[in-house]
């Protein structure tokens, strides 16, 4: 047993997107990472769309087909090979790990109670063995995610965004998961009400022991509720810290320009942006060598042509970039 | 200087079946040439129907208080815009005087017309313009916006724009009739950071270059301060606190401008918690009586805040607060 629960070694995920059977066209959605998350912990993984972090959820929930790689997950009890998962065991692992959905307003169904919403997962997993059971255990996971029992007999439509996710993440809690998959969970929310869902998902991560991977696109949401950051960028990660170092010795010049482009609260800022000129380059026509050369301020000849690998600079601190180093004792980020 | 829009007493209901909700209730404001004006709150705070009452724009049902007054001063027109009754009247007002930059700008362009035929179309309707006149300036536009290569993308179609470049080509067709006013409801919602960043300076860019004014809708308080030269905050369709934006940000006087800033995840400091706004913003069926922050607010004092509607307090010259509190504090 290991303190990682899981842990992905050169992880990739392709789409086939027509081209024919003889010369099929592949995206390459995630290519190549390998992760440790540790137990107990708040994973964050941002990044731009088109970066590849929801499809790296949705391959460590198995809800998409690992192309090579693997990924293992071990939460003391039992120990999955998530490639190779035979039907009785992604059954089980479907208890296990769950899913929070990023529009609260499309996740819920508009004809069921919210007692039946929350209800299902167990019904349908066969977890209680009678209806009061079942009402008990709504009842109670109810209660952690503060909606009461006046709530529970009404619809969705008769609740704000704020109730609604809290609705979604009672019904990804009540199959007693180890691993939850947060994907953009408050990007639909008002700040007022932001705060409230990340204060709520925090409190459970804690009483309950869970370990989340928080997908975002809002580095300053991640900062505040992540304690370790993996920043991708087309299918790749190219820096990865626990969230303080990430913060106070940024590596990455991708890294860098994803913090200076957050407006700053403050009128008068002195614009230090280091402005990301252009978009975020088609994954299925990906640049050579490092893939940030082509929007990349500080690049050199041989970022065009090689591509750089994850190395460690610092004690949980990965980053991919081969001026790192030079860049860092510089100061130049 | 007479500002170039002068909004006054705006009281706005719609008729529906439950019966008539208030979406907004006594709105006052002014925008200045070559100002920009932020407006804040939450979703159903009233702030896109405000907007959309500039241009006349909101749905049939919508019935608007006789005491409400538009006021839209240019050099070619002075009128009420709410006193417009034909349509060919408010099209002088609807994307000629004032344009409007939408926040899915996916569904803004029609997806079987070219983006250069939309642009030309508006063209050819709000100018005396030839059509080859119209192509020209819309490409010289879509340049001006920093798309590449613009008359190859003249012939393109929405979709095969990535989302920021479509903003762009939005925000160039809501410039290329030259309007006064330009309203932007949320345009950089539904962008990425890094193209949020560049789609803000570009605005700030035009500003200075065509003196415009600019109504600016968002949430994002922070996307506020770096463009907006003063900020007004609504809730529930009332208009809570207006000022500069150095001011209100600084030193916001009402709970509720309070509260959004302390919900703000704070770049600058990690360890600090994030203090919601608890509870949720009510239904506009069930207005609360007072001032409509009641419901929600910390500081509320007994009858005073429940029973009597808050009156417009000076902090100072140009910055002003609806709260009861407002007055004891200081």
């Amino acid at each position: 047993m290991t303190d990682n629960l899981i842990s992905t070694k050169n992880l990739a995920v392709e789409f086939n997107i027509g081209g024919g059977f003889f010369k099929p066209k592949i995206l390459k959605a995630v290519d190549g990472i390998s992760v440790d998350i540790p137990r107990g912990s708040f994973f964050g993984v941002v990044g731009e769309s088109g970066s590849g972090k929801t499809t790296l959820g949705r391959a460590l929930l198995n809800a998409t087909k690992i192309a090579r790689g693997g990924a293992v997950y071990d939460d003391g009890e039992v120990r999955y090979d998530l490639e190779k998962m035979t039907p009785a065991e992604l059954k089980d692992y479907r208890k296990r790990a769950q899913l929070i959905f990023q529009d609260p307003y499309a996740a819920l169904s508009p004809r069921m109670t919210v007692r039946d919403i929350i209800a299902e997962p167990l019904e349908v997993m066969g977890l209680t063995s009678g209806r009061e059971e079942t009402d008990k255990v709504v009842r109670e996971i109810a209660a952690k995610c503060r909606l009461n029992l006046e709530h529970l007999r009404r619809f969705p439509h008769a609740f704000s965004g704020g109730q609604r996710q809290r609705i979604s993440i009672a019904r990804a809690l009540v199959s007693k998961p180890q691993f939850i998959v947060a994907d953009e969970s408050v990007a639909a929310l008002d700040v007022s009400i932001q705060a409230d869902v990340l204060n709520l998902l925090k409190s459970i991560q804690i009483d309950m022991g869970l370990t989340f991977l928080f997908i975002s696109h809002d580095l300053s949401v991640v900062a505040h509720t992540c304690d370790h950051v993996a920043v991708m960028y087309l299918g790749r990660i190219v820096e990865s810290a626990p969230t303080k170092d990430l913060f106070n010795s940024t590596r990455h010049p991708y890294t860098k320009a994803l913090f200076s482009a957050i407006p700053s609260l403050d009128p008068d800022a002195e614009d230090s942006a280091q402005r990301l000129v252009g978009e975020i380059p088609s994954p299925t026509n990906q640049p050579s060598g490092c893939t940030f050369h082509t929007r990349c301020p500080h690049v050199a000849d041989i970022c065009k042509s090689e591509v750089p690998t994850l190395e460690t600079c610092d004690e949980g601190h990965a980053v991919s970039c081969h001026r790192w180093k030079e860049l860092f004792e510089t100061a130049a980020l | 200087m007479k500002p170039l829009i002068d909004v006054q007493n705006l009281t706005l209901q719609f008729d529906t079946d439950e019966g008539r909700i208030t979406a907004v209730d006594d709105v006052s404001f002014t925008v200045m040439p070559g100002e920009v004006m932020g407006l804040v709150g939450e979703s159903g705070s009233g702030k896109s129907v405000t907007a959309k009452s500039l241009m006349y724009l909101n749905a049939g049902n919508a019935v608007y208080a006789p005491e409400s007054k538009i006021l839209l001063n240019t050099k070619d027109v002075s009128l009420d815009v709410l006193k417009l009754t034909s349509q060919k009247q408010r099209n002088v007002v609807r994307g000629g005087a004032i344009s409007m930059i939408f926040q899915e700008p996916m569904a803004s362009f029609a997806p079987a017309i070219s983006i250069g035929k939309q642009m030309v179309e508006q063209l050819l309707l709000h100018t005396d313009m030839s059509k080859t006149q119209c192509k020209e300036l819309s490409i010289e536009m879509l340049d001006r916006v920093g798309i590449s290569d613009a008359s190859a993308r003249f012939d393109q179609y929405a979709f095969e724009l990535s989302g920021g470049m479509r903003q762009r080509a939005m925000i160039a067709m809501a410039l290329s009739t030259k309007p006064k006013l330009l309203i932007a409801d949320e345009p950089t919602t539904a962008l990425d950071v890094t193209i949020q960043a560049q789609v803000i300076d570009l605005m700030r860019e035009l500003v200075s270059e065509f003196m415009m004014g600019i109504i600016f809708i968002t949430h994002d308080l922070g996307v506020i301060a770096q463009t907006a030269d003063k900020v007004a905050v609504m809730y529930l369709g009332r208009m809570i606190e207006k000022g500069p934006v150095r001011d209100v940000i600084r030193n916001p006087a009402h709970p509720y401008t309070q509260g959004l800033l302390d919900a703000l995840p704070k770049m600058d400091d990690l360890e600090s918690p994030l203090v919601p706004i608890p509870g949720d913003i009510p239904s506009p069926l069930e207005r609360p009586t007072g001032c409509v922050f009641n419901t929600r607010c910390g500081k509320v004092v007994g009858e005073t805040c429940t029973v009597n509607i808050p009156e417009w307090r000076e902090k100072n010259p140009d910055h002003a607060v609806a709260c009861h509190l407002f007055a004891t504090e200081a």
